[in-house]
């Protein structure tokens, strides 16, 4: 959860344009992942994330809605791989199937703050001034804000819905894709590119949209990477409470909130494959946003 | 120093919340205390008030009424079906009171206090007491004085105190309600003179003194109490109600988790476990002790609100309550723990409640209803779920979802937190599908009918009318249960509720509690721990 | 200063808001089992819920102004009493917690950082990162079943202190500092005991951020042009290490390390619930599900106060050191 505490720009800051990152990026990334095989895994764990989440629904052997009353409780065998549920269900169907919703919850989630934060931030840190003292202060409130409790009131206060949760998550980010965009924003706004396409005519949205926002991705992008696994970490935490995801939806948090209920009486494997799933997405995240870092740390360029 | 000898001599006496306060206390207590006299209980709920009839007090804090309060009366002691013993609903015994009269048209009711009862601080018990106690009852509003309406008890008017041990109720009509009415947590007895020194004329029944501070005669007193965390009882030797308890003192310690709370009653770190989920007395039922036993007068239901269109086709509703698969729920989601209310006999010969319903599970049968009414093709219903109780309603409602699904009536469940599931279900009554639960303490099925079949009443969440129910409950209420009209009466009601099945029962549910070390375990109607007759084993 | 007057203003409106924007109606709520529409009434008008929302929110800010939080219905108490009494329960954890995790993930980074690209820092890497990967919740139940149930070796998971230790005399509320004062020291181990798994929990869930700044910020450090100069000058390696990069470093650190603080201690709600420890997270979450206006308020303006406080002690912290830093240019 705390992973994007981390992640100030401290040496993630490539201050040169944008021409002298685009040199050779690909043999770039080939190199840092030639050279560092955990982000070489990170990418790989990846892809078997995303092959889940697209084809889960044809992989999964059992309806994972289903319920069997004459199995019920079974500890994993050959014929249930993760063995069943309370009502019979089988739990390697849906933790299979619960990928494309994790997936969904975080990258909606986190795209949403992303697009805001980054636009609000934009701004601030462009144009300055009264806009940005507001918004500082803003932004401030809300990290001042208990992060978790505030997306608990949230959801509790519209309901919980998938989109609900979305919101929630998304909102609690927002104040750290804003206080990043701007700061980077800030720092390029009078460099050299920036003022030379402002001296060749351009408009200032122009400018900001086209020149100095582009360069602000590289770091941004690690944040990215660790706000998905921190996003699908939070839904979790929802679901512990009883404001996740509706029932009977698969879902990873809420099957392990309900299956940790089941582990001191010995049925471990309703709480420990889904929360194996949940590690699995959130490490692969994680790995994947310090490896992005190497790739965009121009530190490691040779 | 003495702390310390003080902490070796009380291995397990609970002494967490002890603070220097009632150090005294501990220092006087025998080196040789023995662990005997201490037990150490866990639930999962937090006690919030030591004062029943203040507003916003929870169920949990029922307990500390019974525990620390006396009443005038009691109820006896029976042999519990499914194992352990009972509280007794058919005799009334003394508690504060040594005996009553009833006059000959049951209008006036009259008490005489045992003598030698005493309040915590060595006070007399009067009936300036008992009469201050009721009069709050009945004027505070909220439950207090909704439950003591039920008993024919509505004005202070009503209540007199002839002399110190004299204490007279006069009755507007008489009701069979009102002497198992005394008996139930409310009308416990403070101890005025207190209560009133601590008065202020904002707050005339002390509500602010007593919600910390209780000022009663039972049979323990409060000796800490944290909420949140933990409350210790610790037993008063004078008591006057009835036996002595076995026990000294009490730790109730409050443990969110209920896997937390079955680990430290399998490895015995704890003597008693208090409302255990079904799942565990199932599964503990070798390993350490469990007592449940079906909660008299109450049932689990599946909701059909008359409100949603649908569901005002008594076909509809019957193609429902044929198409739940009642053993698979009873199973999944009770752990078999309660009694089954379905596969009845067709014909209703006992006025027994809560009863078998005559349905069972036929999808055959569902189909045919269905099929008659105007909702063949099926329709889409939300079903609602309350977040606190999902324990047994989540299994119970992904069962039903799917079993109905194939009716072609398509639901999506709806988790609703605590503070909302009160107002939407029972209040506003807008949940066209949901689960409910409704106990009546006082076990009369008129009872159980005046307050989930009348239209308008709280637990009617199926906004139910049918004018002959409204009538037959009017009749049978306040009717002595030997009146020849009775039992006809409560039978027709049976088979109307069957016929129109607004709610469809699903099982008699269990109160299930672990002991690991603690025996003489009580069941009470109210549902709460009584620990007056527990003792170590 | 001047900064954090609107933040606690906001908060407080934001707040407020929230909590009216709950669902359920409170009055039902409270009103008991069989409560009718007129005893709900009568609940709604003792707490104050018939008035308009702004007479609500002026009366909720004079209150608030006379240092009054009101009432938490579901615990009975004012929610200061309660706050002040559960706030040093989680502070304890989230201390104990973050100084363990220090422990660890500093060496940590260090050594990641003296040895970029090697196994050593991917398997740093992998290791701090399978812990933040983890739901905490999830973590403390695997936990207790092998430390308490399974093998017995863990104390009963149930709070602060077991049965047999007294409770230290009050004078911080924190169990560890006041045994200590009474020169308790089986009190002391009590309540360190209780204290182990759960910061564990905790513990390997804040790891990650900390060995990670520390390591990218030693990096950093040890690459920049003055630490080649000392190198050059002929300095040993620990003491370039220990003196120079790590001083260097120990900025972005301690900024982490605040922010992985409040944010923990909002966090913890969840690992309090697993093992009844009886804190703030528990707390909010209680009265969140219960609609229970008041003790949210309450709680979320304890914690927004907390985090200006953190902020301000991290300024101060900056400038101790590295004094070039001023109070100016901390963005």
């Amino acid at each position: 959860m705390s992973s994007d505490l981390g992640t100030a720009s401290v040496v993630a800051t490539p201050t040169q344009p944008a021409s002298y990152q685009s040199q050779s990026t690909l043999a770039h990334i080939i190199y840092v992942l030639r050279d560092n095989p955990v982000t070489l895994i990170a990418f790989i764990m990846l892809s078997v994330l995303v092959v889940c989440a697209l084809f889960g629904h044809w992989i999964a052997p059992y309806d994972p809605l289903a319920t069997d009353s004459s199995s019920i409780l079974q500890p994993p065998s050959s014929q249930h791989w993760f063995g069943t549920d309370n009502v019979g269900r089988d739990v390697f169907s849906r933790v299979l199937v619960a990928t494309r919703l994790d997936l969904q919850i975080s990258i909606m989630a986190v795209s949403l703050s992303f697009v805001i934060g980054a636009t609000l931030g934009a701004i601030a840190g462009y144009w300055g001034g009264w806009i940005d003292i507001v918004l500082s202060r803003f932004l401030d409130t809300i990290m001042a804000f208990p992060l978790f409790v505030l997306a608990m009131g949230i959801v509790a206060a519209l309901g919980n819905t998938v989109e609900n949760i979305i919101y929630a998550t998304a909102i609690i980010n927002i104040p750290f894709y804003a206080r990043l965009i701007r700061a980077e924003v800030n720092l390029r706004r009078d460099s050299g590119f920036a003022v030379a396409a402002k001296l060749s005519g351009n408009s200032d949205l122009r400018v900001l949209v086209q020149h100095i926002f582009p360069n602000t991705l590289p770091p941004v992008m690690v944040q990215v990477s660790l706000n998905l696994g921190w996003a699908i970490l939070n839904a979790a935490g929802l679901s512990f409470i009883g404001l996740g995801v509706r029932p009977p939806t698969p879902e990873w948090g809420i099957m392990v909130a309900e299956g940790a209920n089941f582990i001191v009486s010995g049925e471990w494997w309703m709480a420990v494959f889904p929360g194996l799933a949940l590690m699995f997405a959130v490490f692969t995240f994680n790995l994947l946003g310090d490896g992005l870092r190497d790739i965009v740390d121009p530190r490691k360029r040779k | 120093m003495n702390r310390k000898i003080s902490r070796r001599s009380l291995l397990k006496v609970g002494a967490t919340a002890i603070t220097a306060s009632s150090l005294s206390f501990l220092k006087i207590l025998p080196a040789s205390a023995a662990a005997g006299d201490v037990l150490v209980t866990v639930t999962g709920q937090t006690i919030n008030s030591l004062d029943l009839h203040r507003t916003g007090t929870n169920r949990a804090s029922y307990q500390v009424a019974v525990n620390v309060y006396d009443r005038l009366v009691s109820f006896g002691t029976k042999e519990a079906v499914g194992g352990g013993m009972s509280y007794d609903y058919a005799t009334i015994e003394p508690e504060l009171a040594e005996s009553w009269t009833v006059s000959e048209d049951g209008l006036l009711l009259t008490f005489k206090i045992k003598s030698d009862a005493k309040f915590h601080d060595g006070k007399s018990v009067t009936a300036q007491d008992v009469k201050w106690s009721f009069d709050r009852a009945v004027s505070v509003g909220g439950f207090p004085t909704v439950q003591m309406k039920a008993g024919g008890l509505i004005r202070p008017e009503q209540f007199t105190a002839v002399d110190d041990v004299t204490f007279t109720i006069a009755l507007d009509k008489p009701s069979k309600l009102t002497l198992p009415d005394l008996a139930v947590p409310i009308p416990f007895v403070i101890n005025s003179e207190v209560a009133k020194a601590n008065a202020t004329p904002e707050d005339p029944w002390a509500m602010e003194y007593l919600h910390k501070t209780p000022a009663g005669s039972g049979a323990f007193k409060v000796a800490a109490w944290k909420p949140g965390e933990q409350l210790i009882y610790e037993r008063n030797d004078d008591w006057a109600g009835g036996e002595l308890p076995g026990i000294k003192r009490l730790v109730l310690r409050e443990v969110a988790s209920p896997a937390t709370r079955r680990a430290l009653i399998e490895r015995g770190d704890v003597q008693l476990s208090f409302n255990i989920p079904n799942k565990d007395a199932k599964e503990l039922a070798g390993e350490v002790s469990v007592i449940s036993t079906p909660i008299e007068n109450c049932m689990h239901v599946l909701g059909l609100n008359t409100t949603f269109e649908p569901f005002q086709d008594p076909d509809v509703r019957k193609a429902m309550a044929y198409a739940i698969p009642y053993e698979e729920i009873f199973q999944a989601a009770a752990y078999g723990r309660g009694e089954r209310l379905w596969g009845g006999a067709a014909k209703v010969d006992s006025t027994e409640w809560p009863r078998k319903s005559p349905y069972e599970y036929d999808m055959d049968k569902a189909l045919d209803h269905l099929g008659k009414s105007a909702f063949s093709k099926g329709f889409d219903v939300p079903f609602s779920i309350s977040l606190g109780l999902s324990d047994w309603m989540e299994p119970t409602a992904l069962l039903i979802q799917e079993s109905i699904a194939k009716l072609g009536i398509k639901s999506e469940l709806e988790k609703i937190p605590g503070a909302n599931w009160r107002t939407a279900a029972l209040v506003e009554k807008r949940l066209p599908l949901h689960l409910d639960n409704f106990g009546g303490w006082l076990n009369y099925p008129c009872y159980y009918f005046f307050w989930a079949y009348q239209h308008g009443h709280l637990f009617n969440s199926s906004n139910y009318k049918n004018d002959e129910v409204e009538a037959l409950v009017d009749e049978t209420l306040h009717m002595s249960v030997e009146d020849p009209d009775y039992a006809p009466k409560i039978m027709r009601l049976f088979e109307i509720a069957f016929e129109d099945i607004p709610r469809i029962p699903l099982w008699q549910p269990a109160l299930n509690v672990a002991t690991n070390g603690a025996q003489g375990y009580e069941f009470w109607f109210h549902r709460q721990l009584d620990i007056r007759g527990l003792t170590s084993a | 200063m001047a900064q954090t007057i609107p933040v606690v203003i906001g908060v407080v409106v934001i707040s407020f808001l929230l909590t009216r924007a709950l669902p359920g109606d409170p009055a039902v709520y409270f009103a008991g089992d069989a409560a009718d529409a007129a005893s709900i009434q009568q609940v709604r008008e003792a707490l104050g819920l018939d008035k308009s929302m702004p007479q609500q929110f002026l009366i909720y800010v004079g209150d608030l102004l006379r240092g009054d939080l009101g009432q938490s219905l579901s615990s009975g108490q004012p929610v200061l009493t309660d706050l002040t009494y559960r706030l040093p329960a989680s502070l304890e954890l989230t201390l104990v917690a973050l100084g363990l995790s220090c422990l660890i993930a500093i060496p940590l980074g260090v050594l990641a950082a003296t040895r970029p690209g090697t196994w050593v820092d991917h398997l740093c890497r992998v290791l701090v990162t399978a812990g933040v990967s983890l739901p905490t919740f999830f973590t403390g139940v695997v936990l207790i079943y092998f430390f308490y149930y399974l093998t017995g070796w863990a104390p009963a998971p149930l709070g602060r202190l077991d049965f047999i230790y007294i409770e230290p005399d009050r004078v911080t509320g924190f169990y560890l500092i006041d045994s200590l004062l009474a020169g308790d020291i089986e009190t002391f181990l009590g309540a360190l005991k209780q204290l182990i798994l759960p910061s564990i929990t905790l513990a390997l869930f804040t790891m990650a951020p900390i060995a990670r700044m520390t390591r990218s910020a030693m990096i950093s450090a040890l690459s920049s042009d003055y630490i080649r100069t000392v190198r050059a000058a002929g300095l040993s390696r620990t003491t370039i290490l220990r003196t120079y990069a790590f001083r260097n470093a120990l900025l972005p650190v301690i900024t982490t390390l605040g922010m992985v603080f409040s944010f923990s201690l909002g966090a913890n709600v969840l690992v309090e619930r697993v093992f009844a420890w009886p804190g703030i997270g528990s707390y909010a979450v209680d009265a969140l599900v219960a609609s229970d206006y008041a003790a949210v308020q309450g709680f979320v303006l304890a914690m927004a106060l907390l985090f200006v406080f953190v902020n301000l002690l991290i300024d101060l912290l900056y400038s101790v050191v590295d004094p070039r830093i001023g109070f100016a240019d901390n963005e």
